[in-house]
């Protein structure tokens, strides 16, 4: 299938046709930001934003989902034996994702579905979904991503990608996937000859307006324990108040909790968001924390996204250029300067 | 797809109080489902994670052997919500473990060499597990000389205690059983601290392995102990501990450096951890 062009006057008929296949979460207006979230109506999708506030992360790893169900009921036979709660794994389609956030799912892969052992849930809401992405023509200046290896174009970890014409959207399919599901709707025609030249000036545009923070291949030279005793942490995590927003926004933090919940003698087993922030997150039945110190656990988010997971899966960093967590963090601490002082000669004190 | 967190459902076969503290119990339990043991196949040195409804999870290494079939046991410390709801359970209960989880010993380095075993306090549970497996008839001649230092600080703290009177008569297993100290005048083992015992009973390090698991407290001071009597780090093996979740390298709090501890570990050999930060 080659590329197709929606004008914007059929978009509306596009979604509802999707709707009629798929469920499926767009970008939602949420008092003064988006987030994305199943819609019910075609006009609850709102392409008209820059980045969502909070990561799509959730669509395939919700922030509180229950994995079990159990009875506690004495008189019950199946008492205390765990059932796996119900969950909707029918096709979806995720409308309107930027290309940082769909090459995030491609990182949490990596730690989801390995060839040993896969997550069940992570790996059936991934093989049910279409990413159907949308370009980004208007950076926001906290936006790095082409220092992570990806870019406002990028179509890695997408099925379709968006390009926003102005009069309508120029639709690349990227994948079997995508082109199965465009072609369960209508109303979009062949590309016009004029508009591919438009979106490529639109891409140059919107490339040169994206900085670059730091080169992330200087850190997988670096050595492992070096960077660990360097003196950078104590003036990294010097403003940090342990808060966890740059966690929980992120889309490569995948760090859960496992929690039981009763009520009477009902019970669930359910996974929640946790952060590498909390003191808990590492605490030790007996006392011991490995990870006591503040000044350790701001290392460890560091050092997680930009050095152990280059090393462990031979591959770029645990990060997109998406720069929530430089745009949420209550004291100012910016990944990127991070970054650079990670990548600096000797790594020693700020510059 | 097979739900890794999905817990197999085991019956509270028995329970065996271990220590005069009360705090330590074993728990031998037997699967619902036959099939569910075969599933369960493990090597010494991995451990599971025991489930209790209601409660939550705990991750605990295995103490028994492969070689005891129809049953696997666990020792328990009571320390929080699940060990304390689990110490309060009964025969009968049922209850859930999931795993097995982890790398295990080496047990193809270990292959023909002699293997010096030194355990102090409660870390001695895959450590009985490893060396029941060793002194199973059809394992033993897999292996030179064995022996154990293991210690506790008191005569009723030591774990197993009926097993170690057994290996004690055993001719192919050289025990060296400790205690800090004691006021029992029937006391026929040593008295002393394990790095002490250890450099006073240890076999020569040649074509040998040490595997240590204990106090913090207790390997600090027994590594150099090895180091002097000439144990390169690579024959050094150790098993660690860390809060855990989910077991197989997914819930992301285990890790030092690189690699997860529930996935890559628990067990490390010195050289191994050498390379690591030191955050554990």
């Amino acid at each position: 299938m080659s590329d197709i062009y929606i004008a914007k006057s059929n978009f509306r008929g596009v979604i509802e046709r999707l709707m009629g296949r798929y469920r499926v979460c767009a970008p939602v207006k949420n008092g003064s930001s988006h987030d994305f979230a199943p819609i019910e109506d075609p006009s609850e999708a709102d392409l008209g934003f820059r980045n969502s506030r909070l990561s799509p992360k959730g669509i395939f790893h919700p922030q509180a989902e229950c994995m079990f169900d159990y009875n506690l009921a004495g008189e019950d036979p199946q008492a205390g034996i765990l059932t796996e709660a119900r969950k909707d794994f029918s096709p979806q389609v995720v409308l309107g994702i930027r290309p940082c956030d769909a090459k995030a799912f491609r990182l949490d892969d990596a730690n989801f579905d390995t060839d040993s052992l896969k997550d069940p849930w992570w790996v059936r809401r991934r093989e049910a979904t279409t990413l159907i992405g949308l370009a980004c023509d208007d950076p926001c200046s906290t936006c790095f991503c082409i220092s992570m290896g990806g870019g406002p174009y990028d179509t890695a970890g997408l099925d379709v990608l968006l390009l926003d014409t102005g009069e309508g959207y120029a639709a690349q399919v990227l994948t079997e996937r995508g082109k199965n599901t465009l072609e369960a709707t209508s109303g979009w025609s062949s590309v016009p000859s004029a508009i591919s030249a438009l979106t490529l000036e639109k891409k140059a545009a919107a490339e040169q307006r994206i900085g670059q923070a730091f080169d992330p291949a200087i850190l997988v030279q670096k050595d492992m324990i070096e960077l660990f005793k360097s003196p950078i942490w104590e003036e990294v995590q010097f403003a940090c108040i342990n808060c966890g927003a740059c966690t929980f926004l992120c889309p490569t933090c995948w760090c859960f909790d496992i929690q039981d919940e009763v009520c009477a003698d009902k019970g669930e087993r359910l996974r929640l968001w946790d952060s590498c922030m909390f003191p808990l997150f590492t605490l030790h039945g007996s006392g011991h924390n490995p990870r006591s110190q503040k000044v350790q656990r701001v290392r460890q988010r560091f050092m997680h996204k930009l050095k152990y997971y280059q090393d462990k899966y031979n591959s770029g960093p645990a990060c997109v250029g998406c720069g929530r967590c430089v745009q949420a963090c209550p004291v100012n601490i910016d990944i990127r300067q991070v970054g650079r002082l990670m990548a600096s000669p000797g790594c020693s004190c700020p510059a | 797809m097979n739900n890794p967190y999905l817990p197999y459902p085991v019956r509270i076969d028995s329970i065996v109080t271990e220590t005069e503290d009360r705090n330590l119990k074993t728990f031998k339990l037997v699967f619902l489902d036959g099939n569910h043991e075969k599933e369960f196949a493990y090597i010494p040195g991995q451990f599971a994670i025991l489930s209790v409804a209601g409660l939550g999870e705990i991750p605990i290494g295995i103490a028994t052997s492969p070689s005891e079939r129809g049953f696997i046991k666990f020792t328990v410390n009571k320390v929080g919500k699940v060990t304390s709801r689990l110490h309060n359970m009964k025969a009968g209960d049922v209850m859930g473990v999931r795993g097995p989880m982890g790398n295990s010993y080496p047990w193809d380095l270990l292959e023909g060499k002699n293997v010096l075993i030194i355990g102090g306090g409660f870390a001695f549970t895959t450590l009985r597990s490893s060396i029941v497996y060793m002194i199973d008839p059809k394992n033993r001649s897999r292996f030179g000389n064995i022996d154990v230092v293991y210690g506790a600080r008191s005569p009723g703290l030591l774990l197993y205690k009926d097993e170690l009177a057994q290996w004690e008569r055993r001719s192919d297993i050289n025990m060296h059983i400790t205690v800090d100290g004691t006021d029992d005048p029937n006391w026929q083992y040593n008295v002393g601290f394990v790095p002490v015992i250890t450099r006073q009973k240890a076999p020569s390090a040649e074509n040998c392995y040490a595997i240590i698991c204990g106090p913090p407290i207790m390997i600090k001071f027994t590594l150099p102990v090895l180091t002097e009597l000439g144990f390169p780090p690579e024959r050094i093996i150790s098993s660690l501990e860390m809060r855990m979740k989910c077991g197989i390298g997914i819930c992301g709090r285990c890790n030092i450096g690189a690699e997860y501890v529930c996935k890559d570990g628990p067990v490390f050999t010195l050289e191994r951890l050498s390379k690591l930060p030191d955050e554990y």
